[in-house]
């Protein structure tokens, strides 16, 4: 591609926006900015309202309050074919009736654009299909028709690209694949990517940004790295990768902690780590943050010490081996020991005890679904 | 030792049969198209292209054919802009009478035809229209639009909205997403309605019989000619009209598996 094809994209603004179905609302009151040129993604199970937002912004559903601006555009009430907005949908929708490169130049046509022919050309060469062009979508691979998808949208140049889990219909190792050519597409296009994705892994992986929505709201919105280290509610903590929670009440304060009992342990979360400090909450430490010891462990008062307790389960997943420990009282505790050949051989069944250090505890603005508020 | 199977032998017997008796007809009308014959086309008299190369000699069977084409030609126009936009409506939009509508689009196909034309007489005598030409396609673009829904249908179910948002989304105006998406994908539905009412309409006898008035079609010449023996000009075009279905069919066998082939390489 030529230098002069970096354009900016614009920030996208959701204020207030309310959807309703009948019988259900899958947006609730959403409030959301995208600063231009990010690589945003909307995280969250199916029927979050994810896609909702995403077709809302296309303009393929109106919502029934707010307003949605682009570039500072109000575009609430505009078409979807007025909107400087271009999707690459799940089933990438390319035209069945059109060849590969007739399909890229659709857009542009629509628009009248007189080179149309170059651009196409060259939007195919960055997906690196120019030897497909005469042929049909139906003769490519899946891989191939999602680029193809990428490039019709991209060689719009829109103001925002809007991304509906174009990659959720790929095997594993074409997914990665696509996910590293899709961000260095994006770096070089320097276009605002909104990417809507169940998928944790691709949503830590690419976006600069990632906003977890559960029930027609966002949870959370933060870096990635962010969003892991720190969730702030029990959804987060466990959508977002694994988590261990304990649930207690608060029974010390000090000016920097708080601690809560459980099973007769002490678990102690940073005052600034913890969303509430007061009656029972919720302290969660990720499972690789977690080491054990088959006697009980002296360690300086900055580590937490749970146990003891049983392993009742063994995995070997490869890089990692992931214990299931089960402490009376407590509850069961996973931990993810890298498989670096030092640890001597734990069996199943043996006693052993769990530390982490205080700084990896988080605590948790509610507590898991089925706990009963004190 | 192989095991005798009754499928090996019976069934391809049995097929051959049935395909016999289904061409003897067809094969019968065809070869008579060639009789040397004079008034009744009933016994061999000698093979002649006379009547090939002559088919207009008898005014009235050609005018006959020329009303049947006409007739057919208007009334699948009409049943097919009709019927598509019937199709599209009621699979793409809910409105309060679409099962209403839906159910009456199937009265025509399932009401014996007899009933359908003597009733349509009744009407048309009723409000004071003559039969003639124009009842005739009236007539005919009814039954028709029934077949060319149910066809029409049948695509639109098939076809993604999501494409239609597609062409939305890619700057597209509706009346764009229309003829440049919805229309050639649901083409291929819509050509075998035109056809399936052209051939409705070509071939209809009883609801023609009843509505026509004094207007002569094809089938009814034929009913008409048959008591006094067919002339050889009618066995002439209906052997050129099956002649011709059976190049459009192999016509488009062969652009399909061409298509086929190239796509394959």
């Amino acid at each position: 591609m030529a230098e002069n094809t970096k354009v900016a994209g614009a920030d996208l603004e959701l204020i207030d926006v309310r959807k309703d179905f009948p019988g259900f609302t899958a947006l609730d009151d959403m409030d959301l900015h995208i600063p231009a040129g990010q690589f945003f993604a909307l995280l969250g199970p199916s029927g979050c309202g994810k896609t909702t937002t995403l077709r809302i912004v296309a303009g393929l559903e109106t919502p029934t309050q707010g307003q949605v601006l682009i570039g500072g555009k109000d575009i609430t009430n505009s078409k979807p074919h007025e909107r400087p907005v271009n999707t690459v949908f799940q089933s990438y929708a390319l035209f069945p009736h059109m060849t590969v490169l007739e399909n890229i130049e659709f857009g542009l046509r629509q628009r009248k654009i007189s080179d149309y022919q170059k651009l196409a050309k060259d939007a195919l060469s960055l997906v690196e299909l120019s030897h497909l062009g005469e042929r049909r979508p139906q003769q490519l691979s899946g891989g191939q028709q999602q680029r193809v998808a990428l490039a019709r949208a991209l060689v719009n140049r829109p103001s925002l690209l809007l991304l509906d889990e174009p990659l959720g219909a790929l095997d594993l190792k074409l997914r990665r694949q696509m996910q590293i050519e899709l961000k260095a597409i994006q770096l070089e296009v320097g276009l605002t990517f909104l990417h809507v994705t169940h998928d944790q892994e691709e949503a830590m992986d690419m976006a600069d940004i990632v906003a977890v929505m559960n029930k027609g709201r966002i949870e959370q919105m933060g870096a990635p790295e962010v969003l892991y280290d720190r969730p702030k509610t029990a959804f987060v903590s466990k959508f977002l990768g694994q988590s261990n929670l304990f649930i207690g009440e608060v029974v010390e304060k000090n000016p920097t902690s708080v601690s809560i009992e459980v099973g007769g342990n002490k678990i102690t979360v940073a005052k600034k780590r913890a969303e509430k400090h007061t009656g029972k909450i919720a302290i969660g430490v990720r499972p690789e943050k977690v080491d054990f010891h088959e006697s009980k462990p002296r360690l300086s008062a900055d580590h937490i010490v749970v146990g003891p307790g049983e392993i009742i389960d063994i995995r070997f997943t490869g890089v990692s081996n992931q214990y299931l420990i089960d402490i009376p009282n407590v509850g069961q505790v996973t931990v993810f020991a890298q498989n670096i050949g030092k640890s001597p051989e734990t069996e199943l069944g043996a006693k052993v005890w769990v530390s982490w250090k205080i700084e990896h505890s988080y605590g948790l603005a509610d507590l898991p679904d089925g706990t009963e508020e004190a | 030792m192989r095991k005798f199977s009754i499928g090996r032998y019976v069934l391809p017997l049995y097929s051959l049969l049935a395909l016999v008796f289904l061409l003897i007809p067809i094969v019968y009308t065809i070869i008579f198209s060639f009789n040397d014959s004079t008034r009744s086309n009933t016994v061999w008299e000698g093979f002649t292209l006379t009547h090939w190369v002559n088919v207009c000699s008898r005014q009235d069977v050609c005018e006959a054919l020329n009303n049947s084409i006409f007739i057919g030609l208007v009334s699948t126009l009409f049943a097919t802009i009709l019927g598509t936009a019937l199709a599209i409506a009621l699979v793409r939009y809910s409105f309060k009478a679409r099962s209403l509508v839906s159910l009456s689009l199937f009265l025509p196909m399932a009401t014996p035809e007899v009933v359908m034309g003597a009733g349509l007489a009744g009407l048309f005598f009723n409000i004071g229209f003559a039969p003639g030409m124009v009842t005739t396609i009236i007539a005919h673009i009814m039954f028709c639009l029934s077949f060319v829904v149910v066809t029409v249908k049948a695509r639109v179910q098939t076809l993604d909205p999501t494409l239609e948002e597609a062409g939305a989304d890619l700057y597209a105006n509706p009346r764009h997403v229309f003829t440049k998406i919805t229309l050639p994908l649901l083409m291929p539905g819509i050509v075998s309605a035109a056809l399936l009412s052209f051939a409705l309409s070509f071939d209809d006898f009883i609801i023609t019989y009843f509505n026509s008035g004094s207007v002569s079609t094809f089938p009814k010449y034929i009913y008409v000619a048959a008591s006094r023996g067919v002339p050889a000009e009618a066995n002439v075009i209906a052997s050129a009209v099956f002649i011709l279905a059976i190049v459009v069919v192999l016509a488009t066998q062969i652009r399909g598996a061409l298509k086929r082939a190239k796509l394959a390489k």
